[in-house]
């Protein structure tokens, strides 16, 4: 199984028959991986295959049960983080933790700052350093900005800096680009591009199978902690990376039904919030899935929270079956038949210390009760009744959401939702760093809800989840709705020049 | 099933009230005086302040908020009772006006909380010297002590030779209502959520803010009851009454497992905490203890009882890490 070049350049880093166990749990078993100078690889797998355990395995912080990490062709054994990261390993989360208050260069050279005499940090060395950092990855970066305010895509880039400025050989990107729009990712591949010259090796995680085709040379997939492939993507398909992904061939990812739009559900007039949006308005009709496409920060979550009342409008209407909710009362909107996943499930979604069964329970504490008090066989079966329907995978209902993996959480968010027999649905990245498995999963859900008559309005980054999901495609720019564009003429094009502004509406 | 057993074994508020019993059973047999019936009575009796504010307290708390300036509303209500007593009014006319009172502190607070979106913490400590300082305004330093004997014969006697106090059956009443609101309501079950996550609760549909302007106005009203009991009680309404009372209510409730961030804890746990606290206390009297240490004693049990919690739920979140593990294995694995 294991892929042995026998010519080329050696590997710089390798997993040799590595097997790491929690408790009962087998999350790795017999894995292993080689990454070349000068290449990409990716790391394929669905939630659970056990990509983090093997990345926590290459960066120090697990210590494998069986096999061994082979760095240069040499046994090593990695008793920290430190100590990977002495040996020129460096992970890139999804989420960098910088100090805000610091700046980049700050950041960068957090407690080995260039010295003068005496002790004192050397500034004007540190910039220096980090400017030429700033150099090699062709970007653009004040190395004296503080770190707050930068965007997710800038924190990044400053950790990719500090990677090089501990001379990374061996760069592990997590989810990168889960949280960045299409021009960042773009900048952000650049990057790796650069490393990659440079003759770096980088490992990359993503759940966008596309941008493992776009970027990578070569991947390997797991599947339930096993190994399942270690190749070259040239000549893959997509369809053959995930059938090795989930071992067997997925349905399609956006199966969308063709359903005769009924009458209007969820009308929107002249909506404003100062500063945020302006002017929106758009219909959504019983059957219809709306895609609400832009750039981050142009305003569509903005919109949806006004909308469903957890912020205030201060102009215009929503009117729900032709009545006319209440500014900023989420509770009134519920009623209505109104429901909203929002854009952050840990935060926003989920209370994550409540059990599956609570977290359910809480949009129907109108419905469970019986004489004024909690009916709790009622509140149960209705949680768990939606758990099953939704394919939850958990132990017990009784556990606390935050032991499910992200896609089971975004199923229970939901369950939440849907268990409240919603008219008007708003899902707001909907499919945001679930894998593929579950983002299918999750399409055939919403198609299902607009077979069955529920008005859905899709906002969503991922652009091809909006073309091939989405019956009409509204785009936002710079807080105004800028583009409808019907499903026949829905292109990553029409649907991107709306978005930057380039097209008028 | 010894699994859920031992998990819930490790709950704080169950070891509370395992401690409670333990400490009620070592004094009956080692201390003296402690056993008979006017002790305890006095033991229940003196509690009482504590347990009639730690009810609303739990549900605040619970609910990510805490209001200080409690003692203070009791303080002023009592001064407020002494002041008009004296002009002159009946007692039945006064009872209702100083629970309105308290509904305009607790409201106050709540107002300045939910509308403005300041820190409660902040705020109650304001309202804790404003309320006070309004009290002793209103009744100076005198201390007012004739009220009619059936209200003083209520508040300080006992049922017959029993160690119950009367004044514990209304407060049983009270607790009835309070277990029921926190923990068998959707109000209650809502609490959690905004405690646990306002944002996400937000989202969910509760009106949050609503919400916590009711719990600071049942707290107030609960603290100015408390303040007209205190009076009548002790016999006395100065303008300090119950001062730093609040202390004693928040040790109280954090040692009977509610987190002081909010989301988790039960109102079972919260008595258990108010009543070991007033059994060491009633316990180091019998001892003579000198007053100095008493507050050692429970400036310690504090700190223990912020501590204590936390570590409880390390223990059970590893057991549940455990289990999921060795449940995710079995589960079939279906999508």
């Amino acid at each position: 199984m294991t892929h042995l070049s026998d010519a080329g350049p050696a590997p710089v880093l390798a997993l040799k028959d590595i097997s790491k166990s929690f408790g009962a749990v087998r999350a790795l078993r017999d894995v292993s991986l080689e990454l070349f100078p000068g290449e990409v690889h990716a790391l394929a797998g669905e939630n659970g295959a056990g990509k983090s355990t093997l990345i926590k395995t290459l960066a120090g912080v697990h210590r494998p049960d069986a096999g061994q990490v082979l760095l240069d062709g040499e046994p090593t054994l990695f008793h920290g983080p430190a100590d990977a990261r002495d040996a020129g390993i460096a992970v890139i989360y999804q989420e960098p933790t910088l100090f805000p208050d610091l700046s980049i260069a700050e950041n960068i050279f957090m407690g080995r700052q260039p010295r003068r005499a005496l002790g004192r940090i050397d500034h004007k060395a540190t910039h220096g350093a980090t400017l030429a950092l700033m150099q090699r990855l062709g970007v653009e970066l004040d190395p004296d900005r503080p770190a707050r305010g930068l965007s997710i895509a800038d924190q990044q880039i400053v950790e990719i800096a500090k990677a090089l400025s501990f001379d990374a050989r061996v760069l592990i990107m997590d989810e990168p680009t889960a949280a960045l729009t299409g021009s960042e990712v773009a900048r952000l591949f650049g990057v790796v591009r650069t490393l990659r010259e440079q003759g770096s090796a980088v490992l990359f995680i993503s759940h966008r199978l596309e941008e493992i085709f776009q970027i990578c040379q070569r991947v390997t997939t797991l599947r339930d902690g096993a190994l399942i492939s270690s190749e070259p993507l040239d000549g893959m398909t997509e369809d053959d990376l995930v059938r090795r992904m989930v071992g067997r061939d997925l349905d399609e990812l956006y199966p969308k039904q063709d359903v005769e739009a009924g009458e209007v559900a969820l009308s929107v007039r002249r909506l404003t919030r100062e500063g945020v949006f302006t002017d929106v308005s758009f219909d959504v009709r019983r059957g219809e899935i709306v895609g609400l496409a832009g750039l981050v920060g142009a305003g569509r979550t903005e919109v949806a929270r006004a909308v469903f009342g957890v912020d205030r409008w201060d102009a215009g209407e929503v009117e729900i079956d032709g009545r006319k909710l209440t500014n900023g009362a989420p509770s009134t909107a519920m009623a209505s038949g109104l429901a909203l996943v929002p854009e952050d499930r840990r935060a926003q979604g989920l209370v994550m210390d409540m059990s599956i069964e609570r977290n359910i329970g809480l949009t129907g504490l109108r419905t469970t009760v019986k004489a004024g008090l909690m009916d709790r066989g009622a509140e149960r079966s209705r949680s768990l009744d939606w758990a099953v329907k939704l394919q939850v995978k958990y132990a017990r209902i009784a556990d606390t959401v935050n032991t499910l993996s992200g896609g089971n959480q975004q199923k229970v968010v939901l369950a939440k939702w849907l268990a409240t027999g919603p008219k008007v649905l708003i899902v707001d990245e909907p499919t945001r760093g679930i894998d593929v498995g579950t983002k299918a999963e999750v399409h055939r859900l919403l198609s299902q809800l607009a077979a069955d008559g529920v008005a859905v309005l899709m906002i969503s980054s991922d652009l091809p989840e909006i073309l091939g999901m989405a019956d009409r495609v509204l785009v936002m720019h710079e807080g105004r709705l800028t583009a409808e564009i019907p499903r026949s003429e829905a292109t990553e094009e029409t649907v991107m020049a709306a978005a930057t502004g380039r097209a008028a509406a | 099933m010894a699994d859920s057993a031992l998990a819930r074994a490790v709950r704080w508020d169950t070891v509370v009230g395992a401690l409670l019993i333990v400490v009620l059973l070592l004094s009956f047999t080692t201390v003296d005086g402690f056993g008979n019936a006017l002790n305890l009575s006095f033991l229940i009796g003196n509690t009482l302040p504590i347990a009639l504010i730690a009810l609303p307290m739990t549900l605040l708390v619970v609910s990510g908020e805490i209001d200080l300036s409690v003692a203070s509303t009791a303080g002023l209500s009592g001064a407020v009772m002494g002041a008009l007593w004296n002009q002159g009014m009946t007692i039945e006319t006064i009872i209702p006006i100083c629970l309105l009172l308290g509904v305009v502190c607790g409201l106050i607070n709540g107002l300045l909380v939910t509308r403005l979106g300041l820190p409660s913490l902040a705020v109650t400590i304001g309202t804790l010297a404003a309320y006070r300082g309004i009290a002793q305004i209103v009744l100076g330093s005198d201390a007012v002590t004739d009220f009619p004997t059936q209200y003083l014969d209520f508040a300080a006697g006992r049922i017959g030779d029993t160690f119950i106090p009367y004044a514990f059956l209304p407060f049983l009443v009270l607790l009835a209502i309070a277990v029921v609101a926190l923990h068998a309501t959707p109000f209650g079950r809502s609490l959690f959520a905004v405690g646990a996550s306002e944002e996400a609760a937000r989202f969910a549909g509760i009106r949050v803010k609503r919400q916590k302007l009711i719990l600071f106005t049942v707290t107030g009203l609960m603290a100015s009851l408390t303040g007209i009991f205190w009076a009548l009680h002790y016999a006395s309404a100065r303008f300090d009454n119950a001062t730093g009372l609040e202390l004693s209510v928040v040790a109280a409730v954090l040692l009977g497992g509610i987190d002081f961030d909010g989301g988790k804890g039960t109102l079972g746990g919260a008595i258990a905490g108010v009543f070991l606290l007033g059994a060491l206390q009633n316990v180091m009297s019998l001892q003579d203890v000198s007053a100095q240490s008493q507050i050692v004693v429970t400036g310690v049990l504090l700190v223990l009882s912020v501590l204590g919690p936390r570590v409880a739920r390390q223990i059970s979140v590893a057991r549940a890490g455990r289990r999921a593990a060795s449940a995710s294995t079995s589960a079939p694995t279906t999508s």
